[in-house]
């Protein structure tokens, strides 16, 4: 395998006494869709701004295209296109000339920057908007404006910190497709998101980070295979009739979750569990039987749900 | 400063530029008219009675007094505001500069790039006030241009030192503090409207150690070549470069420090 785009050993930081990333190692290899997946505080954005050099590494080791960003940050951020969390767009100027200042911080000739500008908003589906203003723009177009600036200097490597929390569904499935259209052409992305159907749509390899650390790493596929039988039968209960139901339920899954409004029972065969259930008169009072998705997998790993 | 330094700076003040295009009508009345407005009422007005009592307040007439000395407190005011509501905006309300970094550009150049469109746009300003001051009869062209350095320098050494205690602040409400407490005195009391030496014996010194102080002598002297005596004093106009030239440096210096602490943390 060829020199990983990004190589991370023992990658530390804290912030005084408190350890944000705690010594992970992972590899990013060129072209590949590669996800951080956790909750909030997880340590996924202080790993981002590591990578993208504007945060200072407190420990272990970290290459972005071989360079150390300790040594060159600037060299790295001349190859990278960063949409961080929060949108940072300059509300002063129109949708175009955001791109053009980011063209014009690396170092491009207007002649360049112009027909790239086209090109970019074409992309994120904004030509109309050329010349608008960005505060009236939706939160969508906002992002996907985000998104054509990152991509101004036709970075090697593109950085995603959560790029669609706040987005409505339609906005965010919008998102997704020119994210996948990135990744069809060959784009090496990062994502950082704490969705896991956004991991599952759109990396190829993920790990999943819990306070600072890597817990898990794979593909969604492997993921869930590893972590969590095929399927999952969600049973809801009347009112104070949970407690009780657990008990019987015993033997039924090859696991079971406990959540506050309802049980999990992870199962191989949902119709035999269903079956068990009905033979010892178990009566839930909503049963729903689904596929096992990274949700399960994170709940596995934590003990915890992903958005609590 | 290296050549690429300047370089990455000058792509920053660009995009200042780009902005001020569509920012300049908000500026129109603090920059230009609000100046100007100074110079009738405290000038022209106020002047009549000055000048009218025994004529003996001052050896020169008032208009041309105040309007050295709104030079460099026009500078004052504009450097001031640029150093703390768009740093306040690029680190807190718009995170602008947080996105600027991940760019070649970092905290350096983003601090540079905003010196050097200030003095720019302090130049611009500054010209602008001039010109008017010149119509009203106020000031003699050649002084009054010449004037416009000494302008600038005060103008940008409040830009650097507002901007490097901004990113100590958290929250605008500083902000209002600071003008309130530190740049509306200093515009009243620093020798703009009245020579110091009108002030109590007790407070004179105090007046001394402010920065618009040193602005203001330093623009008078060079707009109103050949006074003395009761009008200015007679500190070397040294005195007053080196006083506004290292408190620039200084801010600068802690500028760029407090800006890589807080965005690159």
């Amino acid at each position: 395998m060829t020199e990983p785009l990004v190589q991370a050993r023992g990658l530390t930081k804290r912030f005084g006494e408190f350890t944000a990333v705690d010594a992970v190692d992972f590899d990013i290899q060129k072209g590949e869709a590669f996800g951080f997946l956790g909750p909030n505080g997880a340590g996924k954005t202080s790993t981002m701004k590591m990578i993208t050099t504007v945060s200072p590494i407190t420990e272990g080791k970290l290459m972005v295209f071989g360079v150390d960003p300790m040594v060159d940050g600037r060299s790295i951020r001349q190859r990278i296109g960063v949409v961080p969390q929060e949108d940072n767009l300059d509300l002063e100027l129109t949708v175009a000339e955001n791109l053009f200042i980011y063209g014009r911080y690396h170092d491009m000739k207007k002649s360049e920057i112009n027909p790239r500008i086209d090109e970019l908003l074409e992309f994120a589906q904004l030509t109309e908007r050329h010349d608008s203003q960005v505060e009236p723009l939706s939160g969508g177009m906002k992002r996907r404006l985000t998104i054509a600036r990152a991509l101004i200097n036709d970075p090697d490597l593109i950085i995603l910190d959560e790029p669609t929390t706040g987005l409505d569904p339609q906005a965010r499935h919008l998102l997704w497709d020119r994210l996948y259209r990135l990744k069809q052409q060959g784009a090496t992305l990062i994502i950082t998101t704490h969705y896991m159907d956004e991991a599952e749509q759109l990396c190829d390899r993920l790990v999943v980070m819990d306070q600072g650390k890597i817990v898990a790493e794979g593909s969604p596929r492997e993921l869930i295979r590893q972590y969590a039988p095929r399927e999952v039968v969600e049973l809801r209960f009347h009112e104070g009739r949970q407690d009780s139901a657990v008990l019987e339920i015993e033997g039924l899954a090859s696991r079971s979750e406990v959540l506050a409004d309802r049980v999990l029972l992870y199962t191989d065969d949902a119709d035999a569990t269903q079956d068990g259930l009905h033979a010892r008169g178990i009566q839930p009072e909503q049963v729903l039987v689904r596929r096992s998705t990274l949700e399960d997998v994170f709940l596995r790993l934590t003990g915890r749900g992903l958005i609590d | 400063m290296t050549s690429t330094t300047l370089s990455r700076s000058l792509r920053y003040a660009e995009s200042e530029v780009i902005a001020y295009r569509r920012t300049w009508r908000g500026t129109v009345i603090t920059s230009f008219v609000n100046p100007v407005f100074f110079l009738a009422a405290m000038g022209l007005g106020l002047g009549q009675l000055v000048d009218g009592g025994t004529g003996q307040s001052l050896p020169i007439p008032f208009v041309p007094f105040v309007a050295s000395g709104l030079i460099a407190a026009n500078a004052m005011q504009n450097g001031a505001s640029d150093g703390a509501f768009p740093v306040m905006a690029g680190v807190i309300w718009r995170k602008n500069f947080l996105g600027t970094i991940t760019t070649p550009l970092g905290p350096t150049d983003i601090v540079w790039g905003r010196l050097i469109w200030g003095v720019g746009r302090l130049t611009f300003t500054l010209l602008v006030f001039v010109v008017i001051a010149v119509l009203f009869g106020a000031l003699e062209i050649g002084p009054a241009l010449l004037a416009i350095a000494p302008g600038v320098l005060t103008g940008i050494a409040f830009t650097s030192v507002i901007t490097a205690w901004t990113l100590t602040r958290d929250d605008g409400r500083s902000l209002s503090t600071l003008f309130r407490f530190a740049i509306v005195p200093m515009f009243l009391f620093s020798g703009t409207f009245f020579p110091i030496s009108q002030l109590p014996d007790w407070l004179e010194p105090m007046a001394y150690v402010t920065p618009l102080f040193h602005g203001v002598e330093l623009a008078r002297k060079i707009a109103l070549p050949g006074v003395n005596g009761s009008i200015v004093t007679d500190m070397s106009m040294w005195v007053h470069v080196a006083y506004l030239g290292v408190m620039t440096a200084v801010g600068i210096y802690l500028s760029i420090r407090f800006l890589d602490r807080r965005i690159r943390p």
